[in-house]
């Protein structure tokens, strides 16, 4: 089968099939668990049944004598190595194992390493554990209530469960602009906990060679070279004697960027015994500790004219961190880029205030393709806009396009500081109306609800802020958001780029063989993307936050565009003209005015390595480096829109369409970038109909298996309707600025408006997430649940 | 992936092999059939059985039958056959209805009817609608068979009359002409266990001058506490009662009172007694179209029905 | 115990603890690391492979009870270095991301069009709807078969339209 179709008229770009394919269909991906190495043992973790206690003992003499355990790690060992605690990417610590508390339901508290992955399992119930049980806080908006039990005493000072405030935008203007609003709207709103819950568990195989002391280490990672830092730093081996590899990672969406305690205890494992150690963790692991979603208490306000002007916003955000805080942002930004929660709209002033808690629950907080809150913030303002156009008697649709930034807007500066850079967005509301053909939407529903029958049509309209970023503003642990790109043309003219970025299925293998084949005239078959092995690939921040086409695959294009230069120098020494009479067209460098004259970069390579004499100066071959630190954030945006059908006898509901018209600037793979979109709309119904993490008021966690925290189906998807636009982003290469969680950002909001749209005649205005028929029923008595506490 | 405690095993070749076994192995023993509810209770080893005793080989106890007066079906039949059975559709829609929305199709090819009714989980799908049919369990012992309704098969929560030394073999409901039945459920998502369901049939007399009036009815409700996955004052009720949505709306209050739903993650209390209400009535309806007249003829309807 | 199955036509025998899932016997024992694993509870279907002809969920399944029975995991669908037009359409329909819940999505495709072959999407979907995908929010999954579906009837692969 042929990996690629002929390079589509508009150079390499086109719906080119991906390269990867070809192992994943055959089952011959190489996944963490897929990696068995020589003498390799298996590690399991012991883990807290209890969300808060001390640790007063652990006997680990049974386990030891297992016969097939090769060694128990406890909290204590750990200690000796100065390893019981691990910096966090929030510059908080996170234990891991267990030494003077446990502080979440399912914390690490010792450590199995046996002969296989069945007597590890059998181990765990040999290690005898005697804890001390403490007062719980579950929940967050009790979590600083007078008197509260204190999580975190393991931090000097630490009084209270008080993380961070942090403020942005102009308080008094926005304070003067809701003085002078006719109206003034209202909402408390609560995104409750979610996991991102990629198919693939996480984990690591580590193996120490005795002889080298070499440290290599097969994680489930989407930032290697962050990893290969951390390590260095957090296990004080040296950077140059470690390699990580992400070998194929079955999803990420976030749950793969912190460093986890189970990667270091294999680690520490491979150290104690002298032979690889693989950890893989369980579902309930995965999704009781591994970092989880969202989690925002939020109120919102909106201010607006009688007319249906929005005038500005305010919000206020407890952020429920768990009991470390891990949540994986920029460092400067403690809520992240919350503060985009300004919108799309021309706003005259905003202001927005979170407050970050510890509470007795697994650490995280930014991950589940949120663009670091991003997602919280749109779901926000487009309740707001929602409630603001049930308020007026507005239109939904109506309200937001007389109220959406205009093209001659842009760059436009937002109350809080973004310059978002690109977009007509009108037009992309407009496209989406009439694909959903709105007006007859509204027709069908005024017919319907005279029959008693209740359909909802829900728009969100969403701008993301995503490529992070320029490293003066952006760095995680001081580690800044640059990423290299390396790219070696071989003397037959095929060429081998390796970037810094590590898919985890957006098809990095086929996209970014794309950008540099369109770049260099070249066939995407004739490049080789490398990836995931820091041994063989430049440094960079990583894939996450959309941020591979904006950052690496600039990159990747700077790095493609040096090679043609060099290839120029070449190419006029092979046709002994001067570099500056020679022009690049259909994949040759060629003589103006007499393209005859010409060569291509396969024969220019060939030149290169050859004894073809040189300019002085001029160094051979046409290999190029580069690191990318982008000039600014892009800004991707999209008009969805959701129809659904709501049964009120049972609370039911059912996505009958959803229209999604996004704007990823320009589109180096349509097919692939459609693909995202897809899974970003499913994430959106999972995430408005029935994905919750709810703990109970021991702590104990309730969504630990795929029985409770319930995943959306093929059933319950609908056939995805996309349509497009294209606004090229002004600072990007080549205009783009990525896509991969622009679907799970725009998309929750836009189900729970139609549902809430469905129900309106019934008196409903608000329900939060997830809308499950139990759900649904109890907002329409009028007896909300809190879907994050046990009822 | 959690996996299992260290367990015994033994492969029976025959019903007697099985029970002989069984006698062997004492209560520790478990009979292991399709395993879709007993192994992940292992691998999360809230079940830890000494020896597991595997009947798939049985295949003796697969089978769907139609005798002269009743259904018969074996217990090693696989969800997958019963949803196929057109035979059990055109008698019983109400199992077809069930079986549709019995966790998902790849877990129907291998789960068995007779593992998920001895199981035994308050929410069991299957439960309720044999109860609602009022169907006959079989259960085999070394010194032959004996029968219980199965509205006396389910003791608690995963608890069933199905002692030590026994097989539940066959499951029988007898053959009424003119019934229709249905069933109706409320999951989460699909291949959900149900926040709530009811399954209902129903038999007419052809009305004399106000339409037909219901000979008999049975109801059968699973994940709201319903005693003995039934509504036995519905039902009583609904005898003699029109077949008019006035009667099936006093139905589903009866339901609704006799359950005793507990509030968990899938809903509050009073939503599933509300569902309890609200399924039986939209169950009863379906059944009703399906249903024809005593002396009307006509087989009872298929399940692509409307109603 | 010794169990002896036949997986992908080749027959094993090995000396097995009862308790071994079979996912875990494919996988490990025999290195199929083409089926996969993603949950504690049958929920997820990363581990669907064929237990006589029928696609069941591996995790769910003791290695002992395939015991004297057949097997066959996503390595068997391509013949001679063909692929399968299922995983064909898998390729030209974008119907794959990360390719964790993949082998398991073609092996339930495969069956359901050796006994449907020409499945409506609503069908296609019920078929998969035990088995999660988390990357590709399932329509092009749905597309993938169906374009299996329609080349098979044709007897071609040469269109390339999704």
């Amino acid at each position: 089968m042929t990996a690629a179709a002929d390079p589509a008229p508009d150079g390499a770009y086109g719906p080119v099939r991906r390269k990867e394919d070809a192992r994943f269909l055959r089952g011959q991906g190489t996944f963490v668990d897929d990696i068995q190495r020589p003498g390799m043992l298996h590690g399991a973790i012991l883990r807290s049944p209890l969300a808060h206690a001390r640790v007063v003992s652990v006997d680990t003499a049974a386990a030891l004598a297992h016969p097939r355990v090769r060694a128990v790690i406890t909290g204590e060992t750990l200690e000796q190595r100065k390893l019981a605690w691990m910096p966090t990417l929030s510059r908080d610590v996170q234990a891991v194992l267990a030494t003077d508390k446990v502080r979440f339901q399912g914390q690490e508290v010792a450590f199995v390493v046996a002969e296989d992955r069945y007597s590890a399992r059998d181990a765990l119930e040999l290690i005898g554990v005697e804890y001390e049980p403490l007062p719980v806080v579950v929940d967050a908006t009790r979590a600083l209530d007078p008197g509260a039990p204190v999580i975190r005493d393991d931090v000097a000072g630490q009084r209270d469960n008080h993380i961070f405030d942090w403020a942005a935008g102009d308080r008094a203007a926005t304070d003067a602009a809701f003085a002078a609003a006719d109206v003034v709207v209202t909402q408390d709103m609560l995104f409750p906990r979610s996991h991102p819950a990629p198919l693939e568990t996480c984990g690591a195989v580590a193996e120490l060679d005795p002889v080298s002391g070499k440290l290599t280490v097969w994680a489930t990672t989407q930032a290697p070279h962050a990893h290969r830092t951390l390590y260095s730093l957090i296990a004080g081996l040296p950077e140059h004697k470690i390699r990580i590899v992400s070998p194929d990672i079955g999803g990420g969406f976030g749950n793969k960027v912190p460093v986890y305690p189970g990667y270091l205890c294999a680690v520490v494992g491979t150290m104690i015994t002298g032979q690889p150690v693989k950890w893989v963790e369980d579902r309930s692991e995965n999704l009781m500790s591994t970092a989880f979603a969202r989690d925002y208490h939020m109120h919102g306000e909106i201010a607006a004219t009688r007319d249906g002007r929005i005038l500005a916003l305010r919000a206020r955000v407890l952020a429920d961190h768990g009991a470390f805080n891990g949540a994986a942002q920029p460092s400067k930004y403690p809520a992240g880029f919350f503060h985009i929660f300004t919108g799309s709209y021309d706003l005259q002033a905003a202001h927005c205030e979170v407050t970050g808690v510890y509470t007795n629950k697994a650490p995280g907080g930014v991950a589940y393709s949120c663009s670091f809150r991003i997602a919280e913030g749109v779901y926000l303002v487009e309740r707001m806009v929602d409630l603001l156009a049930a308020e007026l008697g507005l239109d939904p649709a109506e309200l937001r396009m007389r109220n959406l930034l205009r093209p001659e807007q842009f760059p436009y500066t937002c109350p809080t500081g973004w310059e978002y850079d690109s977009g007509d967005y009108p037009r992309a509301l407009q496209l989406a109306m009439d694909l959903a053909g709105y007006p007859e939407l509204r027709r069908e529903q005024a017919e319907r609800r005279a029959r008693g029958e209740y359909m909802g049509v829900g728009l969100s309209f969403f701008t993301e802020g995503v490529g992070a970023g320029p490293r003066k503003d952006m760095d995680i642990l001081g580690l800044g958001m640059a990423d290299g790109a390396d790219l070696r043309i071989y003397p037959t003219g095929t060429a081998v780029l390796s970037i810094s970025c590590q898919t985890q299925g957006q098809g990095h293998e086929t996209t970014f063989a794309q950008i540099v084949a369109h770049e260099l005239g070249l066939r995407p078959d004739d490049v080789e993307v490398v990836h995931g092995d820091t041994d063989r690939t430049p440094f960079g921040l990583g894939t996450y936050g959309s941020r591979s086409t904006p950052v690496s695959g600039a990159a990747a294009v700077v790095v493609a565009r040096k090679v043609r230069e060099r290839a120029r120098v070449v190419a006029a020494a092979m046709l002994e003209a001067a570099p500056e009479d020679l022009e690049w067209a259909r994949g040759r460098w060629q003589v103006r005015g007499d393209p005859e004259q010409g060569r291509t970069i396969a024969e220019i390579a060939m030149a290169a390595h050859s004894s073809l004499e040189l300019p002085a100066g001029v160094e051979g071959h046409l290999d190029a480096e580069t690191v990318y630190n982008p000039p600014n954030l892009t800004y991707p945006y999209g008009a969805y829109i959701c129809v659904v059908d709501v049964d009120p006898g049972t609370g039911a509901v059912a996505v009958r369409r959803f229209i999604a018209v996004d704007d990823c600037g320009v589109r180096i793979n349509p097919m692939i970038v459609e693909g995202q979109v897809h899974g970003g709309l499913a994430d959106g119904v999972g995430m408005a109909l029935m994905q919750v993490i709810a703990y109970d008021q021991d702590g104990n966690c309730l969504g630990g298996s795929f029985m409770d925290y319930l995943l959306p189906t093929s059933v319950e998807c609908p056939s995805w309707e996309l349509g497009q636009t294209v606004t090229p982003c002004p600072h990007h290469p080549i205009g783009a600025k990525g896509v991969g969680e622009s679907a799970t950002v725009g998309s929750p909001v836009a189900v729970v408006n139609a549902v809430v749209d469905a129900l309106r005649p019934l008196g409903l205005r608000h329900a939060d997430m997830p809308l499950t028929p139990a759900n649904v029923w109890s907002a329409l008595q009028g007896r909300p649940v809190r879907a994050d506490l046990a009822r | 992936m959690q996996v299992p405690a260290y367990v015994e095993y033994e492969k029976a070749s025959s019903v007697a092999h099985a029970l002989a076994l069984l006698a062997r192995f004492g209560p520790e023993a478990r009979i292991l059939a399709g395993g879709h509810s007993l192994i992940p209770m292992m691998k999360l080893r809230l079940a830890q059985p000494e020896t597991l005793i595997d009947i798939n080989g049985l295949s003796e106890l697969s089978y769907l039958t139609v005798t002269r007066d009743e259904l018969r079906i074996g217990a090693l039949t696989r969800h997958a056959q019963l949803l196929d059975s057109a035979e059990a559709a055109r008698h019983f829609a109400i199992l077809h209805d069930a079986e549709q929305v019995i966790a998902d199709p790849v877990v129907r090819n291998w789960g068995t009817v007779g593992g998920s009714l001895c199981q035994a989980d308050p929410s069991e799908d299957l439960s309720a609608a044999f109860a609602a049919l009022k169907a006959t369990m079989v259960i085999a012992h070394r010194g032959g068979t004996r029968t219980v309704p199965v509205r006396d098969f389910h003791t608690g929560p995963y608890e069933t009359v199905v002692g030590p030394g026994e097989i539940l073999t066959e499951i029988r409901i007898a053959l009424r002409p003119g019934g229709g039945s249905a069933y109706e459920k409320v999951g989460r998502r699909a291949g959900d266990w149900p926040v709530g369901a009811a399954g209902s049939a129903l038999w007419l007399d052809s009305g004399r001058l106000h339409g037909p009036t219901i000979a008999d009815a049975g109801i059968g409700l699973t994940a709201v506490g319903a005693p003995r996955f039934a509504a036995a004052e519905a039902e009583d009720f609904l005898r003699g009662a029109p077949a008019t949505q006035e009667s099936f709306a006093r139905a589903g209050e009866l339901a609704a009172a006799s359950c005793r739903p507990v509030s968990d993650q899938r809903g509050p209390a009073d939503y599933k007694r509300h569902l309890a209400s609200e399924l039986t009535i939209r169950s009863l309806r379906r059944a009703l179209a399906r249903a024809r007249p005593h002396g009307g003829g006509g087989p009872g309807g298929a399940p692509r029905d409307a109603g | 115990m010794q169990i002896t199955m036949t997986v992908n036509g080749v027959s094993h025998t090995r000396e097995v603890e009862a308790r071994l899932l079979l996912i875990h016997f494919l996988r490990d024992d025999l290195g199929l690391t083409g089926s996969h694993w993603g949950c504690d509870t049958s929920n997820c279907g990363a581990c669907v492979v064929w237990l006589d002809e029928t696609p069941v969920k591996s995790c769910t399944v003791l290695a002992a009870m395939a015991d004297g029975r057949r097997v066959r995991t996503v390595e068997d669908l391509a013949r001679g270095g063909q692929l399968d037009p299922v995983q064909q359409g898998f390729a030209e329909c974008h119907g794959l991301q990360c390719g964790f819940c993949t082998p398991g999505m073609m092996m339930t495709a495969r069956w359901l069009l050796d006994h449907h072959p020409d499945p409506a999407a609503e069908e296609i979907r019920e078929a998969l709807s035990g088995q999660l995908c988390r990357c590709t929010g399932y329509e092009n999954i749905v597309r993938s078969v169906r374009w299996a579906s329609e080349h098979e009837a044709a007897g071609r692969d040469d269109d390339r339209s999704c």
